[in-house]
Protein backbone atom coordinates (compact mmCIF):
# COMPACT_ATOMS: atom_id res chain seq x y z
CA UNK A 1 0.00 0.00 0.00
CA UNK A 2 2.72 2.40 1.03
CA UNK A 3 4.44 1.80 -2.27
CA UNK A 4 1.45 3.07 -4.21
CA UNK A 5 0.88 6.17 -2.12
CA UNK A 6 2.80 8.58 -4.34
CA UNK A 7 1.06 7.28 -7.45
CA UNK A 8 -2.38 7.67 -5.89
CA UNK A 9 -1.51 11.22 -4.89
CA UNK A 10 -0.15 12.07 -8.33
CA UNK A 11 -3.03 10.44 -10.20
CA UNK A 12 -5.73 13.15 -10.30
CA UNK A 13 -3.37 16.02 -11.09
CA UNK A 14 -1.30 13.89 -13.44
CA UNK A 15 -4.38 12.80 -15.38
CA UNK A 16 -5.55 16.41 -15.60
CA UNK A 17 -2.19 17.47 -17.03
CA UNK A 18 -2.05 14.60 -19.50
CA UNK A 19 -5.64 14.92 -20.72
CA UNK A 20 -5.75 18.71 -20.92
CA UNK A 21 -2.15 19.63 -21.66
CA UNK A 22 -0.42 16.77 -23.48
CA UNK A 23 -3.34 15.27 -25.42
CA UNK A 24 -4.59 18.65 -26.71
CA UNK A 25 -1.18 19.29 -28.26
CA UNK A 26 -1.63 16.08 -30.26
CA UNK A 27 -5.09 17.22 -31.30
CA UNK A 28 -3.72 20.58 -32.32
CA UNK A 29 -1.17 18.86 -34.54
CA UNK A 30 -3.94 16.74 -36.02
CA UNK A 31 -6.25 19.69 -36.65
CA UNK A 32 -3.48 21.55 -38.44
CA UNK A 33 -3.35 19.06 -41.31
CA UNK A 34 -7.13 18.83 -41.76
CA UNK A 35 -9.11 20.52 -44.49
CA UNK A 36 -12.66 21.78 -44.59
CA UNK A 37 -14.78 24.47 -42.98
CA UNK A 38 -16.98 24.96 -39.95
CA UNK A 39 -20.23 24.33 -41.81
CA UNK A 40 -19.26 21.07 -43.54
CA UNK A 41 -16.80 19.86 -40.94
CA UNK A 42 -13.10 19.18 -41.11
CA UNK A 43 -11.56 16.04 -42.64
CA UNK A 44 -8.07 14.73 -42.01
CA UNK A 45 -6.17 14.94 -45.29
CA UNK A 46 -2.60 15.18 -43.95
CA UNK A 47 -2.31 18.47 -45.74
CA UNK A 48 1.18 19.44 -44.58
CA UNK A 49 1.43 22.23 -47.12
CA UNK A 50 -0.54 24.36 -44.66
CA UNK A 51 2.67 24.82 -42.67
CA UNK A 52 4.64 26.18 -45.60
CA UNK A 53 1.79 28.42 -46.70
CA UNK A 54 1.13 29.77 -43.21
CA UNK A 55 4.81 30.42 -42.54
CA UNK A 56 5.31 32.24 -45.81
CA UNK A 57 2.15 34.27 -45.35
CA UNK A 58 2.77 35.23 -41.73
CA UNK A 59 6.55 35.33 -41.49
CA UNK A 60 6.41 39.10 -40.92
CA UNK A 61 4.25 38.64 -37.84
CA UNK A 62 6.43 35.81 -36.57
CA UNK A 63 9.59 37.86 -36.91
CA UNK A 64 7.91 40.95 -35.51
CA UNK A 65 6.74 39.02 -32.43
CA UNK A 66 10.21 37.64 -31.81
CA UNK A 67 11.68 41.13 -32.27
CA UNK A 68 9.19 42.75 -29.89
CA UNK A 69 9.75 39.98 -27.36
CA UNK A 70 13.52 40.39 -27.56
CA UNK A 71 13.52 44.18 -27.25
CA UNK A 72 10.97 44.10 -24.42
CA UNK A 73 12.99 41.44 -22.58
CA UNK A 74 16.21 43.44 -22.80
CA UNK A 75 14.43 46.58 -21.58
CA UNK A 76 12.86 44.55 -18.76
CA UNK A 77 16.25 43.27 -17.58
CA UNK A 78 17.65 46.79 -17.59
CA UNK A 79 14.66 48.13 -15.66
CA UNK A 80 14.22 45.22 -13.26
CA UNK A 81 17.80 44.54 -12.18
CA UNK A 82 18.40 47.77 -10.22
CA UNK A 83 15.00 47.43 -8.55
CA UNK A 84 15.67 43.83 -7.51
CA UNK A 85 19.19 44.77 -6.39
CA UNK A 86 17.98 47.63 -4.26
CA UNK A 87 15.23 45.61 -2.59
CA UNK A 88 17.55 42.67 -1.92
CA UNK A 89 20.51 44.65 -0.55
CA UNK A 90 19.06 47.90 0.73
CA UNK A 91 15.51 46.90 1.53
CA UNK A 92 16.41 46.01 5.11
CA UNK A 93 13.44 45.02 7.24
CA UNK A 94 10.97 46.33 4.66
CA UNK A 95 11.92 43.91 1.86
CA UNK A 96 8.55 42.17 1.81
CA UNK A 97 6.75 45.51 1.80
CA UNK A 98 8.68 46.64 -1.27
CA UNK A 99 8.02 43.33 -3.00
CA UNK A 100 4.34 43.72 -2.21
CA UNK A 101 4.43 47.22 -3.73
CA UNK A 102 5.94 45.78 -6.91
CA UNK A 103 3.18 43.17 -7.07
CA UNK A 104 0.18 45.28 -6.04
CA UNK A 105 -0.58 46.80 -9.46
CA UNK A 106 -0.95 43.26 -10.74
CA UNK A 107 -4.01 42.72 -8.62
CA UNK A 108 -5.79 44.63 -11.36
CA UNK A 109 -6.76 42.50 -14.30
CA UNK A 110 -4.24 42.30 -17.14
CA UNK A 111 -6.74 43.60 -19.69
CA UNK A 112 -7.89 46.44 -17.44
CA UNK A 113 -4.29 47.57 -16.83
CA UNK A 114 -3.70 47.67 -20.54
CA UNK A 115 -6.96 49.52 -21.14
CA UNK A 116 -5.86 51.99 -18.48
CA UNK A 117 -2.69 52.67 -20.48
CA UNK A 118 -4.92 53.28 -23.46
CA UNK A 119 -6.75 55.98 -21.44
CA UNK A 120 -3.45 57.48 -20.37
CA UNK A 121 -1.89 57.57 -23.80
CA UNK A 122 -5.00 58.52 -25.78
CA UNK A 123 -4.54 61.39 -28.27
CA UNK A 124 -6.92 63.57 -26.24
CA UNK A 125 -6.07 61.86 -22.93
CA UNK A 126 -4.66 63.23 -19.71
CA UNK A 127 -1.02 63.01 -20.76
CA UNK A 128 -1.03 64.14 -24.35
CA UNK A 129 -3.68 66.86 -24.40
CA UNK A 130 -1.91 69.11 -21.82
CA UNK A 131 1.38 68.54 -23.62
CA UNK A 132 -0.26 69.50 -26.88
CA UNK A 133 -1.90 72.64 -25.50
CA UNK A 134 1.46 73.71 -24.06
CA UNK A 135 3.05 73.10 -27.42
CA UNK A 136 5.50 70.52 -26.12
CA UNK A 137 4.55 68.08 -28.85
CA UNK A 138 2.98 68.70 -32.24
CA UNK A 139 -0.79 68.39 -32.56
CA UNK A 140 -0.63 65.22 -34.62
CA UNK A 141 1.71 63.49 -32.16
CA UNK A 142 0.41 60.18 -30.93
CA UNK A 143 1.66 57.23 -28.93
CA UNK A 144 -1.16 54.75 -29.38
CA UNK A 145 -0.95 52.52 -32.43
CA UNK A 146 2.84 52.66 -32.45
CA UNK A 147 5.54 50.08 -31.81
CA UNK A 148 6.61 52.09 -28.75
CA UNK A 149 3.18 51.69 -27.19
CA UNK A 150 3.11 47.93 -27.77
CA UNK A 151 6.62 47.30 -26.43
CA UNK A 152 5.94 49.65 -23.52
CA UNK A 153 2.79 47.69 -22.70
CA UNK A 154 4.66 44.40 -22.88
CA UNK A 155 7.39 45.63 -20.53
CA UNK A 156 4.81 47.05 -18.14
CA UNK A 157 2.69 43.93 -17.99
CA UNK A 158 5.54 41.46 -17.46
CA UNK A 159 8.05 43.46 -15.40
CA UNK A 160 7.32 41.73 -12.04
CA UNK A 161 8.13 38.37 -13.64
CA UNK A 162 11.60 39.76 -14.26
CA UNK A 163 12.00 41.53 -10.91
CA UNK A 164 10.98 38.56 -8.75
CA UNK A 165 13.40 35.87 -10.01
CA UNK A 166 16.32 38.33 -10.04
CA UNK A 167 15.39 39.38 -6.52
CA UNK A 168 15.27 35.75 -5.35
CA UNK A 169 18.75 35.11 -6.80
CA UNK A 170 20.21 38.28 -5.30
CA UNK A 171 18.60 37.62 -1.95
CA UNK A 172 20.49 34.32 -1.78
CA UNK A 173 23.86 36.00 -2.31
CA UNK A 174 25.63 35.77 1.02
CA UNK A 175 26.77 39.28 2.00
CA UNK A 176 29.91 37.70 3.45
CA UNK A 177 30.96 36.66 -0.06
CA UNK A 178 30.81 40.30 -1.12
CA UNK A 179 32.70 41.28 2.02
CA UNK A 180 35.33 38.69 1.27
CA UNK A 181 35.79 40.15 -2.19
CA UNK A 182 36.21 43.58 -0.68
CA UNK A 183 38.61 42.32 1.97
CA UNK A 184 40.66 40.95 -0.89
CA UNK A 185 40.77 44.48 -2.30
CA UNK A 186 38.16 44.12 -5.00
CA UNK A 187 36.90 47.55 -6.00
CA UNK A 188 33.19 48.23 -5.64
CA UNK A 189 32.66 47.71 -9.34
CA UNK A 190 34.62 44.48 -9.66
CA UNK A 191 33.02 43.07 -6.50
CA UNK A 192 29.75 43.56 -8.35
CA UNK A 193 30.77 42.32 -11.80
CA UNK A 194 32.87 39.39 -10.59
CA UNK A 195 30.83 38.24 -7.59
CA UNK A 196 27.27 39.56 -7.33
CA UNK A 197 26.40 39.59 -11.02
CA UNK A 198 27.49 36.00 -11.79
CA UNK A 199 25.64 34.74 -8.71
CA UNK A 200 22.46 36.50 -9.83
CA UNK A 201 22.55 35.23 -13.41
CA UNK A 202 20.29 32.21 -12.73
CA UNK A 203 17.64 34.71 -11.65
CA UNK A 204 18.10 36.68 -14.86
CA UNK A 205 17.83 33.47 -16.91
CA UNK A 206 14.63 32.49 -15.11
CA UNK A 207 13.30 36.02 -15.62
CA UNK A 208 14.02 35.83 -19.34
CA UNK A 209 12.11 32.56 -19.53
CA UNK A 210 9.20 34.00 -17.57
CA UNK A 211 8.94 37.09 -19.75
CA UNK A 212 10.22 36.39 -23.26
CA UNK A 213 7.87 33.46 -23.90
CA UNK A 214 4.60 35.13 -22.85
CA UNK A 215 5.62 38.46 -24.40
CA UNK A 216 6.29 36.86 -27.77
CA UNK A 217 2.96 35.03 -27.71
CA UNK A 218 1.03 38.04 -26.40
CA UNK A 219 -1.80 39.58 -28.39
CA UNK A 220 -3.52 41.75 -25.80
CA UNK A 221 -1.00 44.60 -25.88
CA UNK A 222 -0.82 44.68 -29.67
CA UNK A 223 -4.62 44.42 -29.80
CA UNK A 224 -5.32 47.28 -27.40
CA UNK A 225 -2.31 49.59 -27.75
CA UNK A 226 -1.08 48.81 -31.26
CA UNK A 227 -2.27 49.52 -34.76
CA UNK A 228 -2.61 47.30 -37.83
CA UNK A 229 1.13 47.59 -38.48
CA UNK A 230 1.85 46.12 -35.01
CA UNK A 231 -0.06 42.86 -35.47
CA UNK A 232 1.76 40.04 -33.71
CA UNK A 233 1.52 36.33 -34.39
CA UNK A 234 -0.79 35.97 -31.38
CA UNK A 235 -3.31 38.31 -32.98
CA UNK A 236 -3.29 36.23 -36.16
CA UNK A 237 -3.79 32.97 -34.24
CA UNK A 238 -6.54 34.47 -32.10
CA UNK A 239 -8.41 35.87 -35.10
CA UNK A 240 -8.07 32.66 -37.11
CA UNK A 241 -9.33 30.52 -34.24
CA UNK A 242 -12.06 32.68 -32.79
CA UNK A 243 -13.23 34.96 -35.60
CA UNK A 244 -12.54 33.23 -38.92
CA UNK A 245 -12.82 29.66 -37.58
CA UNK A 246 -9.92 28.78 -39.87
CA UNK A 247 -8.79 26.06 -37.47
CA UNK A 248 -6.16 24.32 -39.63
CA UNK A 249 -4.12 27.45 -40.35
CA UNK A 250 -4.52 28.65 -36.75
CA UNK A 251 -3.44 25.26 -35.41
CA UNK A 252 -0.48 25.13 -37.78
CA UNK A 253 0.65 28.58 -36.65
CA UNK A 254 0.28 27.82 -32.95
CA UNK A 255 1.90 24.41 -33.35
CA UNK A 256 4.89 26.05 -35.02
CA UNK A 257 5.02 28.68 -32.29
CA UNK A 258 4.83 25.99 -29.61
CA UNK A 259 7.46 23.79 -31.23
CA UNK A 260 9.92 26.65 -31.62
CA UNK A 261 9.32 27.77 -28.05
CA UNK A 262 9.41 24.35 -26.44
CA UNK A 263 12.65 23.43 -28.19
CA UNK A 264 14.06 26.79 -27.18
CA UNK A 265 12.84 26.49 -23.58
CA UNK A 266 14.15 22.97 -23.09
CA UNK A 267 17.50 23.74 -24.70
CA UNK A 268 17.66 26.78 -22.45
CA UNK A 269 16.61 24.85 -19.34
CA UNK A 270 18.98 21.99 -20.15
CA UNK A 271 21.89 24.36 -20.59
CA UNK A 272 21.15 25.99 -17.25
CA UNK A 273 19.85 22.98 -15.30
CA UNK A 274 16.11 22.23 -15.30
CA UNK A 275 15.70 22.06 -11.56
CA UNK A 276 17.20 25.53 -11.06
CA UNK A 277 15.06 27.18 -13.69
CA UNK A 278 11.98 25.36 -12.43
CA UNK A 279 12.66 26.40 -8.85
CA UNK A 280 13.28 29.98 -9.81
CA UNK A 281 10.28 30.03 -12.12
CA UNK A 282 8.01 28.78 -9.38
CA UNK A 283 8.80 31.57 -6.99
CA UNK B 1 45.84 48.61 9.22
CA UNK B 2 42.81 50.81 8.65
CA UNK B 3 44.80 53.50 6.90
CA UNK B 4 43.75 54.87 3.52
CA UNK B 5 44.98 52.22 1.16
CA UNK B 6 44.25 53.34 -2.36
CA UNK B 7 41.66 50.68 -2.99
CA UNK B 8 39.93 51.23 0.29
CA UNK B 9 39.31 54.91 -0.13
CA UNK B 10 37.37 54.95 -3.36
CA UNK B 11 36.34 51.40 -3.87
CA UNK B 12 34.86 49.73 -0.90
CA UNK B 13 31.39 50.35 0.34
CA UNK B 14 29.96 49.25 3.64
CA UNK B 15 28.71 45.72 2.98
CA UNK B 16 24.95 45.50 2.44
CA UNK B 17 24.28 43.67 5.67
CA UNK B 18 25.72 46.55 7.72
CA UNK B 19 22.42 48.38 7.84
CA UNK B 20 20.61 45.37 9.16
CA UNK B 21 22.93 43.73 11.66
CA UNK B 22 25.14 46.33 13.24
CA UNK B 23 23.04 48.97 14.87
CA UNK B 24 25.90 51.41 15.08
CA UNK B 25 26.58 51.62 11.35
CA UNK B 26 27.26 55.30 11.86
CA UNK B 27 30.49 54.76 13.79
CA UNK B 28 32.30 52.66 11.18
CA UNK B 29 33.28 53.98 7.77
CA UNK B 30 35.16 57.20 7.07
CA UNK B 31 33.18 60.22 5.96
CA UNK B 32 34.16 60.37 2.29
CA UNK B 33 33.26 56.75 1.73
CA UNK B 34 29.92 57.14 3.41
CA UNK B 35 29.02 60.14 1.29
CA UNK B 36 29.71 58.53 -2.06
CA UNK B 37 27.85 55.42 -0.92
CA UNK B 38 24.92 57.49 0.24
CA UNK B 39 24.73 59.35 -3.03
CA UNK B 40 24.68 56.14 -5.06
CA UNK B 41 22.11 54.61 -2.74
CA UNK B 42 19.96 57.71 -2.96
CA UNK B 43 20.07 57.61 -6.73
CA UNK B 44 19.12 53.95 -6.76
CA UNK B 45 16.34 54.55 -4.27
CA UNK B 46 14.96 57.36 -6.41
CA UNK B 47 15.04 55.05 -9.41
CA UNK B 48 13.14 52.34 -7.53
CA UNK B 49 10.44 54.81 -6.53
CA UNK B 50 10.25 56.06 -10.10
CA UNK B 51 9.63 52.51 -11.35
CA UNK B 52 7.04 51.98 -8.61
CA UNK B 53 5.30 55.21 -9.61
CA UNK B 54 5.25 54.01 -13.22
CA UNK B 55 3.79 50.66 -12.12
CA UNK B 56 1.05 52.41 -10.16
CA UNK B 57 0.23 55.11 -12.73
CA UNK B 58 -2.42 53.18 -14.70
CA UNK B 59 -3.90 51.82 -11.47
CA UNK B 60 -4.34 55.35 -10.11
CA UNK B 61 -5.90 56.40 -13.41
CA UNK B 62 -8.27 53.44 -13.24
CA UNK B 63 -9.38 54.33 -9.70
CA UNK B 64 -9.71 58.06 -10.37
CA UNK B 65 -11.72 57.65 -13.57
CA UNK B 66 -14.30 55.62 -11.68
CA UNK B 67 -15.27 59.00 -10.19
CA UNK B 68 -15.32 60.84 -13.51
CA UNK B 69 -18.54 62.63 -14.42
CA UNK B 70 -18.19 61.59 -18.06
CA UNK B 71 -21.01 62.33 -20.48
CA UNK B 72 -19.96 60.33 -23.50
CA UNK B 73 -19.12 56.66 -23.87
CA UNK B 74 -15.41 57.29 -23.97
CA UNK B 75 -14.17 57.83 -20.43
CA UNK B 76 -10.88 59.49 -21.37
CA UNK B 77 -11.02 63.16 -20.36
CA UNK B 78 -11.72 64.43 -16.86
CA UNK B 79 -15.18 66.02 -16.58
CA UNK B 80 -15.55 66.51 -12.83
CA UNK B 81 -16.02 64.46 -9.70
CA UNK B 82 -19.07 62.29 -9.16
CA UNK B 83 -20.16 59.33 -7.09
CA UNK B 84 -23.10 58.51 -9.33
CA UNK B 85 -21.48 55.48 -10.98
CA UNK B 86 -21.30 53.72 -7.62
CA UNK B 87 -25.06 53.84 -7.50
CA UNK B 88 -25.33 52.66 -11.09
CA UNK B 89 -23.01 49.64 -10.91
CA UNK B 90 -25.74 47.42 -12.31
CA UNK B 91 -26.42 49.53 -15.42
CA UNK B 92 -24.98 46.85 -17.68
CA UNK B 93 -26.67 43.55 -16.78
CA UNK B 94 -24.25 41.53 -18.94
CA UNK B 95 -21.32 43.15 -17.10
CA UNK B 96 -22.81 42.05 -13.79
CA UNK B 97 -23.27 38.54 -15.15
CA UNK B 98 -19.65 38.53 -16.37
CA UNK B 99 -18.30 39.59 -12.97
CA UNK B 100 -20.26 36.86 -11.19
CA UNK B 101 -19.11 34.32 -13.77
CA UNK B 102 -15.51 35.31 -13.02
CA UNK B 103 -16.07 34.81 -9.30
CA UNK B 104 -17.84 31.47 -9.74
CA UNK B 105 -15.13 30.17 -12.06
CA UNK B 106 -12.41 31.30 -9.69
CA UNK B 107 -13.97 29.69 -6.63
CA UNK B 108 -14.74 26.36 -8.30
CA UNK B 109 -11.38 26.07 -10.05
CA UNK B 110 -9.46 27.05 -6.91
CA UNK B 111 -11.17 24.32 -4.89
CA UNK B 112 -10.31 21.66 -7.48
CA UNK B 113 -6.78 22.97 -8.04
CA UNK B 114 -5.98 23.21 -4.34
CA UNK B 115 -7.04 19.64 -3.63
CA UNK B 116 -5.30 17.90 -6.52
CA UNK B 117 -2.35 20.30 -6.48
CA UNK B 118 -1.74 19.63 -2.78
CA UNK B 119 -1.78 15.89 -3.49
CA UNK B 120 0.83 16.39 -6.18
CA UNK B 121 2.95 18.60 -3.98
CA UNK B 122 2.86 15.99 -1.21
CA UNK B 123 3.84 13.19 -3.58
CA UNK B 124 6.67 15.17 -5.12
CA UNK B 125 8.02 16.53 -1.85
CA UNK B 126 7.68 13.39 0.23
CA UNK B 127 8.41 10.41 -2.01
CA UNK B 128 10.98 9.27 -4.52
CA UNK B 129 9.20 7.34 -7.26
CA UNK B 130 9.44 6.33 -10.89
CA UNK B 131 7.99 8.99 -13.13
CA UNK B 132 8.93 11.81 -10.79
CA UNK B 133 11.15 13.41 -13.39
CA UNK B 134 8.41 13.18 -16.01
CA UNK B 135 5.93 14.76 -13.59
CA UNK B 136 8.31 17.62 -12.88
CA UNK B 137 8.80 18.07 -16.60
CA UNK B 138 5.06 18.30 -17.30
CA UNK B 139 4.58 20.73 -14.40
CA UNK B 140 7.38 22.81 -15.85
CA UNK B 141 5.83 22.64 -19.32
CA UNK B 142 2.51 23.82 -17.90
CA UNK B 143 4.20 26.90 -16.46
CA UNK B 144 6.46 27.56 -19.41
CA UNK B 145 4.04 27.11 -22.32
CA UNK B 146 2.50 30.34 -23.46
CA UNK B 147 -1.16 30.77 -22.58
CA UNK B 148 -1.95 31.24 -26.24
CA UNK B 149 -0.66 27.76 -27.07
CA UNK B 150 -2.50 26.19 -24.12
CA UNK B 151 -5.72 27.90 -25.11
CA UNK B 152 -5.32 27.03 -28.78
CA UNK B 153 -4.59 23.38 -28.11
CA UNK B 154 -7.49 23.06 -25.66
CA UNK B 155 -9.81 24.58 -28.24
CA UNK B 156 -8.46 22.13 -30.84
CA UNK B 157 -9.29 19.28 -28.46
CA UNK B 158 -12.79 20.57 -27.78
CA UNK B 159 -13.53 21.31 -31.42
CA UNK B 160 -12.29 17.91 -32.61
CA UNK B 161 -14.16 15.97 -29.97
CA UNK B 162 -17.35 17.96 -30.40
CA UNK B 163 -17.36 19.39 -26.86
CA UNK B 164 -19.31 22.63 -26.62
CA UNK B 165 -17.08 25.29 -25.01
CA UNK B 166 -18.55 27.11 -22.04
CA UNK B 167 -18.48 27.27 -18.26
CA UNK B 168 -17.09 23.77 -17.72
CA UNK B 169 -14.31 24.08 -20.29
CA UNK B 170 -13.18 27.37 -18.73
CA UNK B 171 -12.94 25.68 -15.33
CA UNK B 172 -10.95 22.81 -16.87
CA UNK B 173 -8.54 25.34 -18.36
CA UNK B 174 -8.18 27.37 -15.16
CA UNK B 175 -7.39 24.26 -13.12
CA UNK B 176 -4.82 23.32 -15.74
CA UNK B 177 -2.81 26.53 -15.64
CA UNK B 178 -2.88 27.01 -11.86
CA UNK B 179 -2.18 23.38 -10.92
CA UNK B 180 1.60 23.65 -11.29
CA UNK B 181 1.78 26.72 -9.08
CA UNK B 182 -0.10 25.03 -6.24
CA UNK B 183 1.86 21.78 -6.59
CA UNK B 184 5.21 23.57 -6.53
CA UNK B 185 4.27 25.85 -3.63
CA UNK B 186 3.13 22.86 -1.57
CA UNK B 187 6.17 20.81 -2.58
CA UNK B 188 8.48 23.55 -1.35
CA UNK B 189 6.71 23.50 1.99
CA UNK B 190 6.80 19.69 2.25
CA UNK B 191 10.52 19.56 1.43
CA UNK B 192 11.18 22.07 4.19
CA UNK B 193 9.43 19.95 6.84
CA UNK B 194 11.41 18.32 9.62
CA UNK B 195 10.65 14.57 9.33
CA UNK B 196 11.48 14.01 12.98
CA UNK B 197 8.28 15.78 14.03
CA UNK B 198 6.16 13.22 12.18
CA UNK B 199 8.34 10.42 13.54
CA UNK B 200 7.72 11.73 17.03
CA UNK B 201 3.96 11.69 16.41
CA UNK B 202 4.17 8.09 15.21
CA UNK B 203 6.40 7.08 18.11
CA UNK B 204 3.77 8.45 20.43
CA UNK B 205 1.28 6.08 18.84
CA UNK B 206 -0.51 8.27 16.28
CA UNK B 207 -1.80 6.41 13.24
CA UNK B 208 -0.77 7.48 9.71
CA UNK B 209 -4.12 9.18 9.28
CA UNK B 210 -3.97 11.07 12.58
CA UNK B 211 -0.33 12.02 11.97
CA UNK B 212 -1.31 13.50 8.65
CA UNK B 213 -4.26 15.55 9.83
CA UNK B 214 -2.93 16.63 13.21
CA UNK B 215 0.76 17.09 12.37
CA UNK B 216 1.62 17.19 8.67
CA UNK B 217 -1.37 19.10 7.35
CA UNK B 218 -1.18 22.01 9.81
CA UNK B 219 2.49 22.38 8.93
CA UNK B 220 1.94 22.49 5.17
CA UNK B 221 -1.21 24.63 5.49
CA UNK B 222 0.59 27.95 4.85
CA UNK B 223 1.87 26.52 1.56
CA UNK B 224 -1.62 25.30 0.65
CA UNK B 225 -3.16 28.69 1.46
CA UNK B 226 -0.63 30.69 -0.53
CA UNK B 227 -1.03 28.25 -3.44
CA UNK B 228 -4.80 28.70 -3.30
CA UNK B 229 -4.52 32.49 -3.17
CA UNK B 230 -2.18 32.45 -6.14
CA UNK B 231 -4.59 30.19 -8.04
CA UNK B 232 -7.47 32.55 -7.25
CA UNK B 233 -5.52 35.56 -8.46
CA UNK B 234 -4.52 33.75 -11.66
CA UNK B 235 -8.08 32.63 -12.35
CA UNK B 236 -9.86 35.92 -11.76
CA UNK B 237 -7.33 37.75 -13.93
CA UNK B 238 -7.06 35.29 -16.77
CA UNK B 239 -7.89 36.47 -20.24
CA UNK B 240 -6.14 34.52 -22.98
CA UNK B 241 -6.98 30.90 -22.14
CA UNK B 242 -10.45 31.98 -21.06
CA UNK B 243 -11.09 33.63 -24.40
CA UNK B 244 -10.20 30.43 -26.21
CA UNK B 245 -12.25 28.10 -24.01
CA UNK B 246 -15.28 30.17 -23.02
CA UNK B 247 -17.56 29.91 -26.04
CA UNK B 248 -20.39 32.35 -25.34
CA UNK B 249 -19.70 32.64 -21.60
CA UNK B 250 -18.46 36.10 -20.59
CA UNK B 251 -16.06 36.85 -17.76
CA UNK B 252 -15.01 40.25 -16.44
CA UNK B 253 -11.75 40.48 -18.47
CA UNK B 254 -13.55 39.25 -21.60
CA UNK B 255 -16.26 41.87 -21.18
CA UNK B 256 -13.64 44.63 -20.92
CA UNK B 257 -11.89 43.39 -24.07
CA UNK B 258 -15.21 43.48 -25.90
CA UNK B 259 -15.88 47.00 -24.65
CA UNK B 260 -12.50 48.54 -25.55
CA UNK B 261 -13.57 49.40 -29.08
CA UNK B 262 -16.76 51.21 -28.10
CA UNK B 263 -15.46 52.70 -24.85
CA UNK B 264 -15.10 51.28 -21.36
CA UNK B 265 -17.77 52.64 -18.97
CA UNK B 266 -16.78 53.94 -15.47
CA UNK B 267 -18.51 50.93 -13.91
CA UNK B 268 -15.59 48.81 -15.10
CA UNK B 269 -13.17 51.13 -13.28
CA UNK B 270 -15.18 50.77 -10.09
CA UNK B 271 -15.37 46.98 -10.27
CA UNK B 272 -11.65 46.90 -11.06
CA UNK B 273 -11.04 49.12 -8.04
CA UNK B 274 -13.10 46.82 -5.81
CA UNK B 275 -11.25 43.69 -6.96
CA UNK B 276 -7.97 45.56 -6.47
CA UNK B 277 -8.97 46.61 -2.95
CA UNK B 278 -9.88 43.04 -1.96
CA UNK B 279 -6.57 41.80 -3.40
CA UNK B 280 -4.63 44.45 -1.49
CA UNK B 281 -6.33 43.58 1.79
CA UNK B 282 -5.68 39.85 1.35
CA UNK B 283 -2.06 40.44 0.33
CA UNK B 284 -1.39 42.76 3.26
CA UNK B 285 -2.98 40.36 5.74
CA UNK B 286 -0.99 37.48 4.22
CA UNK B 287 2.28 39.41 4.44
CA UNK B 288 1.66 40.53 8.00
CA UNK B 289 0.66 37.09 9.26
CA UNK B 290 3.52 35.33 7.49
CA UNK B 291 5.95 37.84 8.97
CA UNK B 292 4.56 37.13 12.42
CA UNK B 293 4.91 33.40 11.85
CA UNK B 294 8.59 33.52 11.03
Amino acid sequence: MKRFAPYLLILPGGLWLVIFLVVPMVFMASVSTQEGDVVNGFVQTFNFSVYGDALVQYQTQFLRSAGYGLVATVISIAMAYPVAYWIAFKGGARKSTYLLLVLLPFFVSFVLRTVSWKFLLADDGILLSPMKSMGLVPDDFHVLQTTTAVIGGLVYNYLPFMILPIYVALERVDPRVVEAAQDLYAAKRSAFTKVVLPLSLPGVFAGVLMTFVPMTADYVNAGILGGPQNTMIGNIIQTKYLVNNDYPTAAALSFTLMAVMLIGIFAYAKALGTENVLEAAAR
Amino acid sequence: MTSTSETGAVGTVPPPRASGTTSGARSGPPVTRKRSGRFGDGLLKGYVWLILAWLFLPIVVMIVFGFNDTQSKSNVTWQGFTLKWWGRLGDYPDLTVAVFNSLKIAVISVVITTVIGTFMGLALGRYRFRGQGATNLVLFAAIASPELVMGASLLSLFVSSGVQTGFVTVIIAHVLFSLSFVAITVRARVVGLDPSIEEAARDLGASTWVTFWRVTFPMILPGVVSGALLAFALSIDDFVITQFTSGSVQTFPLWIWGATRIGVPPQVNIIGTLIFAVGVVIAVVNTVTSRRRT
